[in-house]
């Protein structure tokens, strides 16, 4: 890169926080995804005045600019595929209030999704959105690719608790969406269309965060079902029953058969499906819900229950869940993980239809994820190295995302578009609604320099 | 012949890595400085691009591999178990061959060329100026984890004992018939610095009828060697401390630092063979007191009226092992003690070996992190299994200013047993 651009760079955001070199330049050149593109150049701004002269640079100079949380994202949001600038919010971490009384936060994009929680745990407050990733990946990246998690079949995704934002638009004004309060309908609502914009739309500088009271306490199951049809008929008969879980966690026979094998963990034989059931809110509610649970799928093929009765108790259970991507690798050393979400009834048909892609294209494929909200996720296991299993790995996630479709779903309910996605949009969206998108894109970023090339193809 | 695995060896578990990021979350160092290059799925993408030749063994890499604490945080929550801890150990004896340096330490002070360090070079550490230091042999890791010239003179750094533990001590103790014999690897720190550490495990095995051997010509674990990228030492300390403890038919090979154990256990696994046979018998003493009932003896004393308060700090190297349990199953069994929980107990304390000389500032910013947690435990003690742990925590505490100080826990054993 051109030497004055470095320059420029250098003095928006001081020497130290622009790099050029090689090892820099190799270690912002990945996400997830497991593909690299080399940057020219990473920066690491402070603050949204900072962003927006870099990015008023970058239109002048007609630089593509990459914003960069975590770098967790499974799709490529944050994959500088043009070269240019790698825009790190990684400086940007603080917590900059949390207000009990509104139960409203401010944060910068930086912060750890878990390290928040843990923050407004303290005080007896409540964000519920739980990415897997929770632990690493950041609020920005999160409300940028609007992350779920296991909760959300209660307590919904991260666009339902954002209520306004600090946004550098891509010719780099600093604008405010949405605000403090519960309620508020003053202009388009910009806050949603940002949530889930993977970067193309703006860089996200401020976050306003909806917080909930922390439930008092929480109980966790562990169901074994003899059919996949059972455990599926379970999630609705629960939720039919007007009891809605905090996660409703789904495991398919391949992969109670990897988490038994890898770590020797005693699952009985005859199960064909696990279900995690956690329920939460007040102590004394929990033991009738977990009760009734229990009565409702009893009928549907039970094969064995657990049910925690202390907090080490409820973690193990849990760790039959975690134990599971781990375990994947021993069945194939590649994993195409793919986030598809139907509507929570044609789960056990999205799982057959699974089951005969898989067959045909003779591939093993795990599923696992958030039954209770219809969000599978479908990992295709192949070995690379092995000629011709790319071709059909590719082949059997584009049936998959055909099959999801046809049950009235999506793609992705939570991972996002990215490059992996962007060549299936045209299953998805109808022509009219991509050039809706491509309208809104193009006025505003018309150098297409923010996050070019992502969700959708230009 | 002790061989260690060259960078190449790794290439496979290097491309086990999937960049999920799941590290970011582990990595003390990365806590602190938040850069790529610095957790480790930076460091094992630029492995990779070195054993591509896509990047130069240059003063910008050396750097980058020093900024570890080979504490294996990352590989113990890596989905795919990979072992960046050797990985950066591999490329930093990679590194002192090319440059053809003895030790990483040295190519990296050409590259660090750190004037505030240099400058205290004259006031540095009273612990290096004595005369009593001299007892340490060239080749202990101490002299590693104190190059005089490299010390800060900010660090609080314990004196040197005026007589080695091990020659304080004939080589066989004998204990009880019908109890188990064990050898005792006392490693550099209890020897030199902290021999009340081995005094009260003498205390401990005595009151427990075990027969202890102290093979006198053990030598450093050589973790401090690995963690400089000497190779030459390593496979020279590997040589004799397997010679020294394979003299003796034991039931097990005690440990009471958690680096040794990590030393002659983990490392020696790494070296199959004879290495890895004798590498099975090594074990943490807390382990080994647990497994004798030691816990369930202590906890049918009769209770102290007066009692401290005690919290527990995890060192790395046990509890990357899972060793996490036997340690507070101890202490509360203690009729002396009352046991607290800390947040953050297991936090890494910011040694790390070599790190903390090249890297204090980190060092003392990732030992700051502790502070908070220490404080609000109100333990009047904090009980630590790792000389090592045990000499940062103090400075940690220090730095603070905060009134508890850092107890090894057998310390707290052998002061509670029936006369």
């Amino acid at each position: 890169m051109d030497q004055r651009i470095i320059r420029i760079l250098q003095e928006i955001v001081g020497k130290d926080q622009v790099t050029t070199e090689r090892a820099d330049l190799i270690c912002y050149s990945y996400d997830a995804t497991q593909q690299q593109y080399l940057p020219e150049v990473v920066v690491f701004p402070a603050d949204a005045k900072e962003i927006s002269l870099i990015l008023k640079m970058a239109n002048a100079e007609k630089i593509p600019v990459f914003p960069r949380g975590a770098g967790s994202g499974f799709t490529g949001g944050s994959l500088p595929t043009r070269g240019g600038i790698v825009l790190v919010t990684a400086r940007m971490d603080k917590i900059l209030r949390i207000d009990s009384e509104n139960l409203v936060a401010e944060v910068e994009p930086g912060v750890v999704t878990e390290k928040f929680q843990q923050a407004v745990e303290k005080v007896g407050l409540f964000y519920p959105p739980d990415p897997a990733s929770l632990k690493f990946s950041t609020l920005g990246g999160n409300v940028a690719e609007c992350a779920g998690g296991p909760r959300c079949v209660k307590y919904g995704v991260t666009k339902d608790y954002i209520l306004g934002l600090e946004v550098v638009t891509p010719q780099g004004d600093i604008i405010r969406t949405g605000g403090e309060t519960m309620k508020g309908v003053v202009g388009y609502d910009l806050t949603k269309l940002m949530c889930g914009s993977e970067g193309t739309l703006g860089i996200i500088t401020k976050i306003i965060i909806k917080l909930l009271p922390l439930p008092e306490a929480r109980k966790t199951m562990l169901v074994l079902f003899d059919s996949i049809d059972g455990a599926a008929r379970a999630v609705s008969a629960i939720i039919g029953g007007k009891i809605i879980p905090a996660t409703l966690e789904f495991m398919d026979a391949t992969t109670i058969d990897c988490v038994r094998k890898a770590t020797g963990m005693q699952l009985p034989e005859s199960a064909q499906a696990v279900l995690i059931i956690e329920v939460d809110g007040e102590r004394e509610m929990l033991e009738r819900q977990a009760q009734k649970i229990l009565q409702i799928v009893e009928p549907l093929g039970v094969v064995e229950t657990r049910v925690a009765n202390t907090p080490a108790e409820s973690e193990d259970i849990w760790k039959v869940r975690r134990l599971v991507s781990p375990s994947l690798r021993k069945v194939n050393p590649d994993k195409f993980n793919e986030d598809i979400c139907v509507p929570r009834s044609r789960v056990p048909e999205m799982i057959r239809a699974v089951e005969a892609i898989a067959k045909q294209h003779a591939i093993p494929i795990v599923n696992f994820g958030h039954a209770g909200d219809g969000n599978i996720h479908v990992n295709v296991m192949i070995d690379k190295k092995v000629p011709g299993e790319q071709e059909k790995a590719d082949q059997a996630i584009e049936e998959i995302f055909a099959a999801a479709l046809k049950l009235g779903g999506t793609m992705s309910g939570e991972h996002g578009v990215g490059i992996t996605k962007a060549p299936y949009i045209p299953m998805e969206l109808d022509p009219a609604a991509v050039a809706y998108m491509k309208t809104i894109k193009q006025a505003l970023d018309p150098n297409n320099i923010l996050n070019p090339g992502k969700v959708l193809l230009d | 012949m002790a061989k260690h695995k060259k960078l190449e060896d790794y290439r496979d578990q290097i491309e086990q890595c999937v960049k999920c990021g799941a590290c970011q979350a582990h990595c003390p160092v990365f806590g602190e400085h938040k850069r790529e290059s610095i957790v480790a799925r930076g460091k094992v993408a630029l492995a990779h691009a070195l054993l591509n030749d896509e990047v130069k063994l240059d003063e910008r890499l050396v750097e980058d591999m020093s900024k570890c604490l080979l504490c294996a945080s990352c590989f113990d929550k890596c989905p795919n178990l990979v072992p960046t801890d050797e990985i950066v150990a591999a490329a930093r004896r990679e590194i002192t061959e090319k440059q053809g340096l003895s030790s990483f330490g040295k190519v990296l002070t050409t590259v660090l060329k750190h004037p505030r360090l240099m400058n205290g070079l004259a006031k540095s550490g009273k612990a290096f100026s004595s005369l009593l230091f001299k007892k340490v042999p060239e080749q202990s890791g101490l002299r590693l984890r104190f190059p005089a010239p490299f010390v800060s003179r900010e660090r609080s750094i314990p004196e040197i004992a005026a007589q080695p533990f091990r020659e304080s001590h004939p080589e066989v103790i004998p204990g009880a018939e019908g109890k188990p014999t064990v050898s005792f690897f006392t490693g550099c720190m209890i020897n030199y610095m902290y021999p009340e550490i081995g005094e009260a495990l003498l205390k401990i095995l005595k009151f427990m009828g075990v027969t202890v051997i102290i093979p006198q010509d053990q030598g450093c674990c050589g973790l401090p060697a690995i963690s400089a990228g000497d190779g030459a030492t390593v496979e020279e300390l590997s040589r004799r401390n397997l010679a020294a403890l394979s003299r003796h038919r034991v039931d097990a090979v005690l440990t009471a630092c958690a680096t040794c154990n990590e030393g002659i256990g983990r490392h020696f696994r790494h070296l199959e063979g004879d290495y890895a046979t004798l590498a099975e018998k090594v074990v943490d003493m807390n382990v080994f007191l647990v497994r004798q009932g030691l816990d369930r003896l202590l906890a049918e004393l009769p209770r102290k009226e007066v009692f401290q308060r005690v919290t527990y700090h995890d060192p790395c190297h046990l509890r990357t092992q899972g060793i996490t349990k036997e340690p507070r199953a101890l202490l509360k069994a203690l009729p002396g003690v009352r046991f607290i929980e800390m947040e953050g107990a297991d936090r890494c304390c910011g040694l790390g070996g070599t790190f903390s000389v090249y890297h204090y500032d980190t060092s003392k910013l990732i030992g700051a992190r502790k502070a908070p947690g220490i404080e609000q435990s109100g333990a009047d003690l904090v009980a630590t299994a790792c000389p090592g742990c045990m000499m940062q925590l103090q400075d940690t505490i220090n730095h603070a200013g905060l009134k508890p100080r850092v107890i090894h826990l057998l310390e707290l054993i052998a002061r509670d047993l029936p006369a």
